[in-house]
């Protein structure tokens, strides 16, 4: 007896069971609602489904018909152009507020707070405030670009300034998130380089140019993915700020695959979107990865 | 660098912002110049939400802008809580996020703990799998995810929110590379003395990553509090709204009354902002963590 229940005991005490048993419920988890869906949504693709009845399979028709649909290419022209202007003004803006944001100024903890906060403020919550601050008749935007000559402007109600609206609103709303993640990685810059260049007499622009830039490089390269990869999945604000429109002015990859998923009941059709904007970002991402690995020195 | 040391210079960053001048020296300096404007077109929509929140209707529609209103309407607060069920909103949220928060801490500890240390059967393969979701958008599967929930019989209920958030492969990563830098003699040690692993891990390892765990509370409770998309699939009932979904909604019913509006928006804000502002430095750390891994 006390032989089988030492055998049990160290079976139950063995690495492998123990292991398991605390990897076991994450690992579930991750499998039913990870996993799992990675795999149907890629069968979804080849199936003609309304979430509700049988699904048939349709082999390669959904993909087919992704190149003459025209609200799809809007919506990745829409992307494009969103992505195109979202990652260097938040990317160089982020990096242009780090450097001011790193300097021993009087209030420094004030200006970074004010540079923080909206980042953790919601996106409707971000959407409610700009609708208003955008607001073509009452609003502030109109009120003070007036002042300086310009406008006035429709914003969000204009078929050609909605998504240039959303850039700036989104911008706002990111921008922390990047100076962060700059600021920490100034902070890890070593002094002993900064004043080895001051002594060889580089100027402040000499020693940003040819000091900070090039030792940022991989934070930069991160930093250029990470916005990349968020602007082509955007979604929350335009669903709230303008729904897509005016018209289909600012209708974006998800926000059609959501439409036509959740409210037209063509979920197959809508997993094959899905699915080509995960390749395009893969590629993009493999793109930026090695375009960066030439241009980004790692340091030692 | 490590990441650690990365992320703790990240904190530090946040915490004592390069050490202000002493003294009377340097009042001002031409970074000012550059750092008032930054400031002023940040905090600027943030403030007009506040003011608007506290104007009269009539203030609202007048143009040019009402900057000072002539008294401030604070029952616009309360006027938003019996026009809409947030105080049902803000419970609702609360219990998702109490319940993702304390099973991302515990499951990912577990997990996070076993891939650490363990020496298991078929870890290195689970591994991969579960870093291999953290690439794929989650867009991408939001189909089939609705289906798994709705075959469970969650939807319109908040478990469809719960459930899937329970746990986060981030979570499992970011505590297994915490775990790692932690010194193995400690666990060692009590391992001979007859420890079992759940208890090395609560009573050895859990003490020594209290800033790991802050960390992962504070990111997960600003990212359920905050999302939008997964309750607006999952959600129909007003009962079983989050605030940003009610809060959505509540946008859709009055949308010429901007002064609820915003003294709603502000509402649903407070508790993050609170969060922020009390444990700005885990929200920092959370931040570079994700920003600097890679």
């Amino acid at each position: 007896m006390a032989v089988r229940e030492a055998n049990v005991r160290r079976v139950v005490t063995s690495d492998h069971v123990v292991g398991w048993a605390f990897a076991s419920p994450a690992v579930l988890l991750i499998i039913v609602f990870g996993l799992v869906p990675i795999v149907w949504s890629a069968l979804l693709s080849f199936q003609k489904t309304n979430l509700l009845s049988p699904p048939h399979w349709v082999g390669l028709a959904n993909y087919r018909a992704l190149p003459n649909d025209p609200l799809f290419e809007q919506a990745m022209v829409h992307s494009a152009i969103y992505t195109v202007l979202f990652v260097p003004f938040s990317v160089a803006g982020g990096l242009l507020t780090a450097v001011a944001l790193n300097r021993p100024v009087r209030g420094i903890r004030i200006y970074r707070t004010a540079v923080f906060v909206p980042v953790v403020v919601s996106t409707i919550a971000t959407v409610i405030i700009f609708l208003w601050v955008f607001d073509p008749n009452f609003g502030l935007a109109n009120w003070l670009l007036g002042k300086v000559g310009l406008g006035p402007f429709a914003f969000f109600t204009s078929s050609n300034g909605a998504l240039y609206s959303i850039v700036a609103m989104t911008v706002w709303g990111w921008i922390g998130f990047n100076v962060i993640v700059y600021l920490a990685a100034l902070q890890g810059i070593p002094r002993e380089l900064v004043e080895a260049a001051e002594i060889d007499g580089a100027g402040t622009w000499g020693i940003f140019r040819n000091v900070t830039i090039p030792l940022l490089g991989p934070v930069t390269l991160f930093l250029v993915v990470w916005s990349s990869i968020n602007a082509l999945q955007l979604f929350d604000e335009v669903y709230l700020a303008t729904n897509g429109g005016p018209g289909t002015a600012t209708y974006v990859p998800v926000l059609y695959l959501y439409k036509l998923a959740f409210q037209g009941g063509i979920a197959g059709y809508a997993a094959a979107i899905a699915y080509v904007l995960f390749a395009v970002i893969l590629v993009l991402t493999i793109v930026q990865l090695l375009i960066g690995k030439r241009m980004v020195h790692y340091a030692p | 660098m490590s990441e650690i040391q990365t992320i703790e210079l990240a904190a530090r960053a946040a915490e004592e912002p390069t050490a202000e001048p002493k003294g009377g020296r340097f009042l001002f300096s031409s970074w000012h110049l550059v750092l008032i404007p930054i400031a002023v077109v940040m905090v600027i929509p943030l403030v007009w939400m506040v003011v608007t929140s506290l104007q009269t209707l009539e203030e609202t529609r007048h143009y040019p802008p009402t900057l000072v209103p002539t008294s401030l309407q604070f029952r616009n607060y309360t006027d938003v809580l019996q026009q809409a069920p947030f105080a049902r909103w803000f419970v609702n949220t609360l219990l998702v996020t109490l319940a993702c928060v304390v099973g991302n801490l515990l499951f990912c500890s577990l997990a996070g703990y076993a891939f650490a240390r363990i020496r298991f059967f078929g870890r290195e393969v689970a591994f991969i799998l579960i870093l291999a979701t953290l690439m794929v958008p989650f867009q991408v599967v939001i189909i089939p995810t609705f289906l798994i929930v709705r075959s469970f019989h969650l939807i319109d209920t908040l478990g469809a929110l719960i459930l899937p958030n329970l746990v986060g492969a981030f979570g499992i990563f970011m505590l297994r590379q915490f775990f790692r830098t932690l010194p193995v003699e400690l666990e060692e040690a009590a391992r001979i003395d007859g420890a079992s692993r759940l208890g090395i891990l609560f009573k050895i390892v859990l003490p020594l990553s209290g800033p790991a765990l802050a960390t992962l509370a504070v990111i997960t409770f600003m990212w359920t509090w905050n999302d939008f998309l997964w309750p607006l699939i999952t959600i129909y009932n007003s009962n079983n709204m989050t605030i940003q979904l009610g809060l959505a909604t509540f946008q859709g019913a009055h949308q010429s009354n901007t002064n609820l509006l915003m003294a709603a928006n502000v509402m649903s804000m407070l508790p993050v902002l609170l969060l922020f502002f009390f444990a700005q430095r885990y929200f920092i750390r959370g931040i570079a963590t994700t920003g600097l891994k890679g």
